[in-house]
């Protein structure tokens, strides 16, 4: 009796500590997710600070300025454009989905 | 009483204790567990819910879940409007405990005078902002002079990266990331997110270590595609600009519309401001999308749909004369004068001349009932659901009041008012085979069903018309465009004096048409408010902006051109200028 007593005893002591540990565990998880949606929150808001920063270089404003001024483009004339029409295929692919 | 028993078997002692004093201890040691379980009661049950509050903010705490406004994009996806996150900073000035040095300092980097601080610091309350929205290295600054009670607040604020060119449309936020004006007013709803709060546990070095409950779930504002093109746009500002500095205009405003959907892909107005440093200048009237909020008697960019209603009746063809009797007609006490005087027209010509009298004749051949019933078909005098704040429906009177002067003069775009959008989603109904088209601010999957108000014979029949007012001998060939056909018709009205009647100096021009007439895409309206350097006429002031927003349009959407590029044929130098007058 004394011995199963024991055993059990042994038994219960070896889950209460497995119930901390894993305790432990989540919650150094659950910090580690917690930091992660932080870290994901700041990309987010720095993907947009990006996106503002390249729509803010990308201004046709700005390209325009460039490509006349320095790089001494200039828009071909209507005469020498020479439209390529978009294949129909692309079309009944696009009707099919 | 072991101790009694073992003493009496014993029997060593023979002395017995006397009772009271047992009693006694039993009675004491009882008061004593009574008292225990009176406490214990005390704090299970009556103080429970007090202790366990006092026991929880050891340990778990509500933190806020902050949301941002959702972006704003065109119809490719750019960002025209984002929130990013700024940085407030605030004092609690009863804690606050800063020196004269650090007050110097913090009025340095914060730009105020230190004599103001120092009264925000002196007030009696737990809150108060010091300078709201500053940039994260600023904000750094202040907090490395580490002043106690002086912390920052993370906000947002909203930034427009094409500034002035998409200002009235999109509109503006006030500092609480609220919209206050056109798209961030209108979509206010789904661009706002929802901020939550959250229960959480957690650990002495301020981790969090377990999520207990969600007491609000936060909300990230949607984002929203607008129907716009970036490049349009700016072409279409561009343009704009250019053309109200040369006619030194009041105001104008310029909207392309896909002919096909009624999806807007430029709405532009002059004067403009900048949306991302609005403290500064700021005259009431700048933020008002002219476009869609101020209406103007349209003058005879009314007259195709005179033309179409005319057809539609059955008693008109195109090739049908018309005698505008050297334009004038009396009507009345009233005459109704042409710009330019010619014997007889048809209907096709009336159109390419712009002649008033040609066109009244017209309406005055209708009944006022099936005019007016196909005006308000058009969308005119009714609000145009665009989902824009602040659209006005225009005006367009009850045909049972409608004298016979007020009919006919109704035909050249007179006594009937018109916002500048409305008139551009009207002209949808020669585009698409007859159809009205719904306007819409936002991008489309799928095309809306159109409404139809005319035949599509009709509407080619117009189409055909409008594309002779380009030629040479029309009212507007600068509105050409190298390479494609297109049609259209001028407009130039005097404009209402404030008291009523006409001004005689006054006038608003404008333009609205499409291109490629073979197979329309896009509808281009113009309108210059009181153009003064000169030229007044809408075929010289506004229809080379269309020309020019509509070749760069064009050619940025890759639409093929449908005719050979030397199709352009302006008229002689000394050739003179068919003017029309309203």
């Amino acid at each position: 009796m004394t011995r199963l007593n024991l055993l059990l005893m042994g038994i219960l002591v070896v889950c209460a500590l497995g119930v901390i540990t894993s305790q432990h565990h989540a919650r150094k998880l659950y910090a580690e997710l917690q930091n992660a949606q932080e870290f994901a929150k700041q990309m987010q808001t720095e993907y947009g600070q990006l996106q503002l920063e390249q729509s803010t270089w990308a201004m046709h404003a700005r390209i325009e300025k460039i490509a006349i001024e320095h790089l001494h483009m200039r828009v071909p004339e209507p005469g020498k454009i020479q439209m390529a029409p978009i294949p129909p295929v692309a079309k009944v692919v696009g009707e099919k989905s | 009483m072991m101790a009694d028993a073992a003493i009496s078997r014993k029997g060593q002692l023979t002395v017995r204790l006397p009772v009271w004093r047992t009693r006694m201890i039993l009675i004491v040691l009882l008061i004593g567990f009574l008292a225990l379980i009176g406490r214990a009661v005390y704090l299970q049950g009556v103080n429970k819910n007090f202790l366990r509050m006092k026991g929880e903010a050891r340990y778990s705490r509500v933190i806020n879940l902050n949301s941002s406004r959702g972006k704003i994009t065109d119809r490719n996806h750019e960002p025209l409007a984002i929130s990013s996150p700024v940085e407030s900073v605030a004092v609690n000035p009863r804690e606050a405990d800063i020196s004269p040095q650090q007050m110097q300092q913090l009025a340095k980097l914060l730009g105020v005078k230190s004599d103001e601080l120092k009264k925000k610091f002196g007030e009696e309350r737990d809150f108060v902002y010091l300078k709201r929205q500053l940039s994260p290295e600023t904000a750094e600054k202040i907090l490395r002079l580490d002043i106690s009670g002086v912390f920052l607040q993370r906000e947002y604020r909203r930034y427009y990266p094409y500034g002035e060119e998409t200002a009235q449309v999109l509109g503006i936020t006030d500092l609480d990331d609220k919209g206050q004006e056109g798209i961030e007013l209108a979509f206010n709803q789904r661009l706002a997110g929802v901020d939550g709060s959250r229960r959480v546990l957690k650990d002495r070095r301020g981790n969090i270590i377990e999520g207990v409950e969600s007491i609000r779930t936060p909300q990230e504002g949607q984002d929203i595609v607008l129907a716009l093109d970036r490049n349009i746009q700016y072409l279409a500002y561009r343009e704009l600009s250019e053309a109200m500095h040369e006619n030194r205009a009041k105001a104008g405003a310029v909207v392309v519309l896909d002919a096909k959907t009624g999806e807007v892909l430029a709405l532009v107005n002059q004067p403009s401001y900048n949306p991302n440093n609005r403290n500064k200048n700021m005259q009431s009237g700048l933020t008002r999308n002219r476009a869609v909020t101020d209406i103007f008697e349209p003058g005879s960019t009314m007259k195709p749909f005179t033309a179409a209603l005319a057809i539609e009746s059955g008693r008109f063809q195109p090739d049908t004369l018309i005698n505008t009797e050297g334009g004038k007609m009396s009507i009345g006490v009233a005459t109704i004068h042409d710009a330019h005087a010619s014997g007889t027209l048809t209907v096709s010509q009336v159109i390419q001349k712009s002649s008033n009298v040609g066109a009244a004749k017209m309406a005055l051949a209708m009944s006022p009932e099936y005019m007016y019933g196909n005006l308000a078909k058009l969308g005119f005098g009714k609000v145009p659901q665009s989902g824009f704040p602040g659209e006005v429906s225009g005006r367009l009177r009850p045909y049972q009041t409608w004298q016979p002067i007020e009919q006919a003069t109704m035909a050249y775009g007179h006594g009937i008012s018109v916002s500048l959008l409305q008139l551009a989603r009207a002209y949808t109904v020669f585009t698409s085979d007859g159809e009205l088209q719904k306007v819409s601010m936002l991008k489309l999957d799928q095309p809306a069903e159109g409404v139809r108000v005319f035949s599509p014979a009709t509407a080619q029949a117009l189409r055909a018309m409008l594309e002779t007012v380009v030629l040479p001998g029309g009212t507007a060939p600068r509105a050409q465009v190298q390479g494609y056909r297109v049609a259209g018709k001028t407009g130039t009205a005097h404009k209402l004096e404030a008291h009523g009647g006409y001004a005689p100096d006054r006038y608003v021009a404008s333009f609205v048409g499409f291109a490629p007439a073979s197979d329309p895409r896009l509808i281009i309206a113009v309108m210059l408010d009181e153009p003064s350097a000169g030229q007044y006429y809408g075929g010289t002031v506004a229809a080379p902006v269309f020309s020019r927003v509509m070749a760069g349009a064009l050619r940025m959407l890759g639409i093929s051109p449908d005719m050979p590029t030397q199709n352009m044929l302006l008229p002689a130098t000394d050739a003179p200028e068919v003017r029309e007058e309203t």
